[in-house]
């Protein structure tokens, strides 16, 4: 039965199924215990932001906390998915990603390729992204086309509760490393739940509104401006069609181009740089693979080539919002040839 | 808490079992001196980095360990992969890029592994392994199976931060892991009596709570006993240790390396310090072996070597069909 639950809750109600179901899934990260060892102060946190509260108690010895060694800890998760174990690793912020990569894209990613086969790593490192929460730039960045760019990684952004429970039911299941995207400004949002279990497969895209104008492909908490600006822009009597990837790798073109296909017009919304980013690789497939169904250039609406700023009156420049996207769609429908 | 071992009198090895470390460590020098031969012939591709005279830690090591136990390895891995099991004929079709390699070709003398056997991989990455380790030596102590987990890896990655995090890590979580630091006296060209800030390696183990202990690498005898200790505290629950094993290797970094950073001390250890001649020596002398036998193991290993290298040349190389297969295990 669904009831309605946020997003930090849905990924909670995950792990905790997940590791009720099968005991070779563990839980590491920093503050995941929180205070570990001091008395009164286990399980305080719950992870940072306490996305994990409460498991610790209820899965003695499986919920573990690490030291702020990022490098040992996602590595050891590494190691231990080819050890028979589902760690789920918590980094903290993708923008870690600095300070680990190696045991990330030259060990995980490659172990199965490189040793012909005849590897399995089932890791899931779970890691917050994206701007909003005036964090600046080094716990504010959308990283996630750089773990995009590396065969053997699979990268899974949901923009809802549903489909962060969903997809990380699926994460954990599955044989293949994993990084696991939530967006910081998404953990509040609830949305209907299903309270069973359930997984949703990855390169399936959701069609989030259908449209026969123009369509929009949007990434974590784009998806959401894009209804807004969907909406209004219904008003004045477009009609979007909203595709949410949600996994960008594997990613599904097939949904992308039969959308294209049928509106002529595409708009790509990722609050990521725009330089090498899922909104280029995107552009590029459609260019590539539907080229004849477009009938006006593509419009990209992403960040700058910037570091995320701090001030609130910058930061909200930063992130594409509802009007800018509403400005691309009606670009892209005005364009006469 | 560290100490030297010097080469110790008490063994309690029986004869199959020092039949079996002399096999195994003249098979990893008769296919390291063959890949050596073989590279300079050309037929090899990329980069080969080589274990010879280093054979004494990878058996000393690996002659603890059995199918629940792992091991990460480095660059320089061929020894590791030998000594845990993993079969030589696969290997040499590996380094030669055939599609009977270990890794049917896709991997290469850096990536040489076995998972079946327990062996994470070489690693062509400077303190990729010690992490990794870490996770094995977690995921044994979380099943309960007993098993061990031990990171080769060399004085050049002594130095990593990877390698810091992991014995701090080992400590702080108690885990059934061995560090194995390999200081051949060079990170490539680079001396590691300049890289090291501390005197010997094994200082470190004190800044992360674990024993550490020196031994002499070109003893077979050292390394085993010190290895024993290590293993037999990890499985008992005691936590880690830090070995840090000393000697010289025989070939350069990689091949081709002209080593002109070094003088001539491999000649020295050749004649005076090899790990084989010194566990011939002393087995003999102690009436635990004979020549002939240890001179049939030689034959048998010459021979293997040589059907390594026959299969290797005459095998497939892997083909288009191969490039685009095993990225993942579904996508």
């Amino acid at each position: 039965m669904a009831r309605s639950i946020t997003y930090r809750e849905a990924i909670n109600e995950a792990l905790a199924q997940e590791m009720e179901r099968d005991p070779s899934v563990i839980v590491m990260g920093e503050d995941n215990a929180g205070g570990q060892g001091s008395p009164g102060e286990e399980d305080a946190w719950g992870g940072v932001l306490g996305v994990t509260k409460g498991l610790y108690h209820r899965f003695p010895g499986r919920v573990l906390d690490t030291p702020i060694s990022e490098s040992a800890f996602i590595g050891a998760a590494v190691g231990a998915a080819t050890g028979g174990l589902r760690p789920v690793a918590e980094l903290m912020f993708i923008d870690f990603m600095g300070v680990c990569f190696d045991q990330i894209f030259n060990q995980a990613a490659k172990f199965r390729y490189m040793f012909g086969g005849k590897a399995v790593t089932p890791v899931v490192v779970r890691t917050m992204w994206g701007a909003g929460l005036r964090a600046a730039a080094q716990h504010s960045q959308s990283l996630l086309s750089v773990f995009t760019h590396i065969p053997g990684l699979k990268v899974v952004a949901p923009s809802n509760a549903y489909d962060a429970k969903g997809l990380l039911i699926q994460s954990i299941r599955d044989d293949d490393p994993v990084i696991f995207a939530e967006h910081k400004m998404l953990y509040n949002v609830a949305g209907d739940v299903p309270e069973e279990s359930y997984a949703i497969p990855f390169g399936e895209a959701n069609i989030v509104r259908e449209g026969g104008d123009v369509t929009i492909v949007a990434i974590g908490r784009m998806v959401a401006m894009a209804q807004d600006a969907a909406t209004e822009l219904a008003s004045s009597g477009v009609e979007c069609e909203i595709v949410d990837p949600r996994t960008v790798s594997p990613l599904d073109t097939d949904t992308i181009l039969e959308s294209v296909e049928n509106t002529g017009r595409l708009v790509v919304v990722d609050e990521a740089n725009p330089r090498c980013s899922l909104a280029t690789d995107i552009a590029a497939t459609v260019a590539q693979d539907a080229f004849g169904s477009l009938r006006a250039p593509i419009q990209l609406v992403t960040g700058p080539h910037t570091p995320v700023p701090f001030a609130d009156s910058l930061e909200d420049l930063f992130i594409p919002d509802a009007a800018k996207i509403a400005g691309a769609v009606k670009t892209a429908v005005d364009y006469a040839r | 808490m560290t100490g030297t071992l010097e080469s110790p009198t008490s063994q309690e090895l029986t004869p199959d079992q020092l039949l079996d470390a002399y096999r195994t460590m003249k098979t990893i020098r008769e296919f390291e001196e063959r890949v050596h031969d073989e590279f300079a012939g050309g037929d090899i591709p990329g980069f080969v980095h080589l274990y010879a005279g280093e054979e004494a830690s990878a058996v000393g090591v690996c002659s603890h360990l059995d199918d629940r136990d792992a091991i990460a390895s480095t660059h320089r891995g061929h020894g590791h992969c030998i000594a845990k099991g993993v079969d030589p004929v696969g290997m040499m079709a590996e380094i030669y890029g055939k599609s009977t390699g270990s890794c049917r070709g896709k991997g290469g003398s850096m990536h040489i592994a076995d998972l079946s056997k327990g062996m994470l991989g070489a690693n062509g990455i400077v303190g990729g392994g010690p992490p990794l380790i870490c996770g094995r030596a977690l995921a044994s102590k979380h099943k309960g199976d007993g098993g061990v987990a031990v990171a080769f890896f060399g004085d050049g990655a002594s130095n990593q931060g990877t390698t810091f995090e992991s014995l701090n890590l080992a400590t702080i979580w108690n885990l059934p892991a061995v560090f194995v630091a390999e200081n051949n006296g060079y990170a490539e060209a680079t001396s590691s009596s300049w890289s090291v800030a501390t005197d010997d390696i094994a200082d470190r183990a004190a800044a992360f709570g674990m024993p550490g202990v020196i031994v002499d690498g070109f003893d077979f005898f050292a390394v085993h006993e010190a290895a024993g200790e290590a293993v037999a505290r990890a499985r008992d629950g005691g936590g880690p240790t830090l070995i840090e094993v000393k000697f010289t290797r025989y070939f350069g970094h990689f091949e081709g390396d002209q080593q002109l950073y070094r003088a001539d001390e491999v000649a020295n250890a050749r004649a005076n310090l090899d790990c084989l001649k010194r566990f011939r020596a002393r087995v003999t002398e102690s009436g635990q072996l004979t020549d002939a036998q240890l001179d049939a193991v030689d034959a048998e290993v010459g021979a293997l070597i040589e059907r390594s290298v026959e299969e290797a040349k005459a095998a497939p190389k892997p083909g288009a069909a191969d490039l685009l297969t095993d990225v993942y295990v579904s996508y």
